[in-house]
């Protein structure tokens, strides 16, 4: 529902919380079920019951459970028979800084200052230890800053003062955090992104004991909501994205890669580059990211590449750039990428196309990217919390996804009886063409690099190797593989050269990420089909020894059966060959 | 521009049906906590603050819990509301 996502009018749903909720339970959407004790240092009614419609809204239905006013303390370290009852899926402990015992007080020696601290985090120590016996995640806020300083800026440095006690008692809960004991819901910075001086309302804390302001509540109910739904794995996954004034100032196919704003040289410029970065440091969260553009495909690539961008083609797991409605692109990519539509967060600078996607994929996020102002589009998505992680770490999530695929492989080959089996199993298709523009620089890159699985070690720049794209007297070919485990790009290079009826092979170069996949027979079988077609008779394959080469000594007479014909040549008469691939399901140009 | 006693009342009917949502809910002078059936302490908050909202005013402390009927609150709104 548009009115629960960033940014929401606080007013709005407080005011209209009944009509929401009766709005979205009605709406017969399938929804888990959680149980949630409130542990309260202030009145949290209001903040529970913005964060139940946020909840809802992620498909997250909720029962909660409000400890009485300040009593967070007693029923937490000594039981309440009501909460023991009600068996939580989640504890939150919405405490802050109303609830310190404390002021900042000069008269303090330093030790007892520095006590009086320790002796607070043993306090909500005991507190975490004693709640563990739910055995379910502990949510607990930090402290926001105090509402008024005694002795102004010495507040936040001098142990005596408030300001410093709060700091202090927050790099201690985030010890606990890392820890595991609790999980941390970051008040601190909620008040601050709210403005202190609006968060405190101290009228309604001495009338209501609100901890802060009523309109504020929203956002801490909704800091929860994102805490609680990244804990019930109903983050989103994907990101797809627009590149025409979403990615990159201008329009690639009307301005050309160069007339684009990207990079360093205008403020708007900056802005597009900080985007492109944060987006692709959305990755190391684990988010997929594609591209859903109106383009021609080569033009999407281009500016991809366009030298100053942060990101490059290959960050992107799918690029949909064609003239088809983008909510049917967007099907298509999660089915492709085995996702659901509710995994999807679609940006786009054009509220036209934001507003079909909207209404055709309603499971979908589509944050409202204000095209006018770029330089807010890294907030809009990140304030979100598509993809907010809880339990581990954004490096060990980029980490992950590296291992899960791997460990796939490795499944794969575990499970399967023989290497064919497990060949099989990979469902590898193999994409293999005549070079093309959109691949030179990764192909030019490949020949120069590549030294293990290479017949002649030729080393070839990207115009050589554009010249024989271009002439009629060479064979080129690139191969991409892809395996149910993802994508290895274009790791294979080909050039034949044709004299009458002979054709010899003059590069021929592997990458090893894909050595053992049988890739190498797909492309031979390529060449040989294409040789035939311009009216060879005869291949000869060369092999230049050199020092790193070994490995590939015997693959023209043991692998691909030629025939030797000494001086370090083999040759192939094209009309007895036999096509060799079995495991990879080919495409051709 | 002082704001006229009919368009208050208008305005607080809104925002009466909207915090308890129920469309059937006029207030009057003489309206209390007791004529509405989900009135009570908690949404007593609720209501002041949609209230403070609507009409641009701020309830002083004691006024939020003095108040007598919705008659008291459109007194103060009509004195001191600025939209």
């Amino acid at each position: 529902m548009k009115e629960l996502e960033y940014p929401f009018d606080a007013q709005y749903i407080l005011k209209k919380r009944r009509s929401i909720k009766r709005e979205l339970t009605a709406d017969g959407s399938e929804r888990i079920k959680k149980r949630i004790a409130v542990l309260g240092g202030s009145t949290a009614d209001d903040i529970v019951s913005a964060a139940e419609l946020f909840l809802l809204n992620y498909g997250i239905e909720t029962e909660f459970w409000i400890s009485e006013y300040n009593k967070f303390y007693e029923d937490g370290v000594f039981g309440n028979p009501e909460l023991d009852a009600f068996d939580p899926d989640i504890v939150w402990v919405c405490t802050s800084s109303v609830n310190l015992k404390m002021r900042s007080d000069p008269s303090l020696s330093p030790d007892e200052a520095k006590d009086r601290i320790n002796a607070e985090l043993d306090r909500y120590k005991l507190l975490w230890d004693k709640l563990s016996r739910f055995g379910c995640p502990i949510i607990q806020n930090n402290f926001d800053a105090p509402f008024y300083t005694l002795m102004g800026n010495m507040d936040s440095w001098d142990t005596r003062g408030l300001g410093y006690a709060v700091n202090a008692l927050n790099m201690g809960f985030a010890e606990a955090a890392q820890q595991g004991k609790i999980l941390l819901l970051d008040l601190n910075r909620t008040a601050a992104e709210y403005g202190l001086d609006r968060w405190y309302d101290r009228s309604s804390y001495y009338m209501f004991k609100y901890m802060c302001a009523r309109d504020a509540m929203p956002s801490v109910g909704y800091k929860l909501a994102l805490i609680i739904k990244s804990i019930f794995g109903k983050n989103r996954k994907l990101l797809a994205l627009d590149l025409d004034n979403t990615m990159w100032g201008g329009i690639v196919g009307d301005d050309g890669v160069d007339g684009l704003e990207i990079g360093q040289e205008t403020g708007t410029a900056q802005s597009y580059y900080e985007f492109q970065q944060y987006v692709k440091d959305l990755t190391k969260l684990g988010a997929v990211l594609t591209v859903c553009s109106k383009n021609e495909e080569e033009n999407a690539i281009a500016g991809l590449n366009h030298p100053e961008g942060a990101v490059r083609p290959e960050d992107f797991a799918l690029i949909k750039a064609n003239w088809e409605p983008k909510d049917r692109n967007l099907l298509e990519t999660v089915q492709q990428l085995d996702l659901l539509p509710s995994a999807i967060v679609f940006a786009d600078d054009n509220p036209a196309e934001r507003a079909i996607v909207n209404r055709t994929i309603p499971e979908s996020a589509v944050p409202d990217l204000d095209g006018d102002r770029p330089e807010s589009y890294i907030q809009t998505i990140s304030a979100g919390g598509h993809f907010e992680p809880t339990a581990i770490s954004a490096d060990d999530l980029a980490r992950n996804e590296m291992y899960r695929r791997n460990a796939k492989r490795a499944e794969l080959a575990a499970n399967a009886g023989d290497y064919g089996e497990y060949l099989k199993s990979l469902e590898m298709k193999a994409e293999i063409c005549g070079f093309k523009e959109l691949y030179l620089k990764r192909i030019a890159q490949l020949t120069n690099k590549s030294n293990q699985f290479n017949l002649t070690t030729r080393r070839f720049t990207a115009e050589q190797l554009d010249g024989f794209k271009a002439s009629d007297k060479h064979i080129t070919l690139y191969g991409k593989l892809t395996d149910n485990c993802g994508d290895n790009g274009v790791v294979s290079v080909v050039v034949g050269e044709i004299e009458g009826d002979k054709m010899e092979i003059t590069l021929w170069l592997m990458s090893c990420r894909v050595l053992k996949r049988e890739m190498e027979l797909a492309m031979l079988d390529v060449l040989v089909r294409r040789a035939k077609e311009k009216g060879v008779k005869r291949i000869v394959g060369v092999y230049l020894p050199t020092a790193k080469n070994k490995m590939v000594e015997r693959l023209y007479p043991d692998v691909f059966g030629f025939t030797d014909i000494g001086g370090g040549r083999y040759e192939l008469l094209t009309d007895s060959y036999e096509y060799k691939t079995k495991y990879i399901e080919i495409t051709e140009d | 521009m002082a704001l006229n006693e009919r368009d208050i009342y208008n305005r607080l009917n809104e925002v009466f049906r909207d915090v308890f949502d129920d469309d059937s809910i006029t207030v009057n002078a003489s309206t209390t906590a007791d004529d509405i059936e989900d009135w009570d302490s908690m949404e007593h908050i609720n209501l002041i603050g949609a209230v403070e909202d609507e009409f641009g005013v701020r309830f002083k402390m004691g006024e939020v819990s003095g108040m007598k009927n919705v008659g008291e609150m459109a007194q103060i709104i009509a004195a001191r509301g600025k939209k």
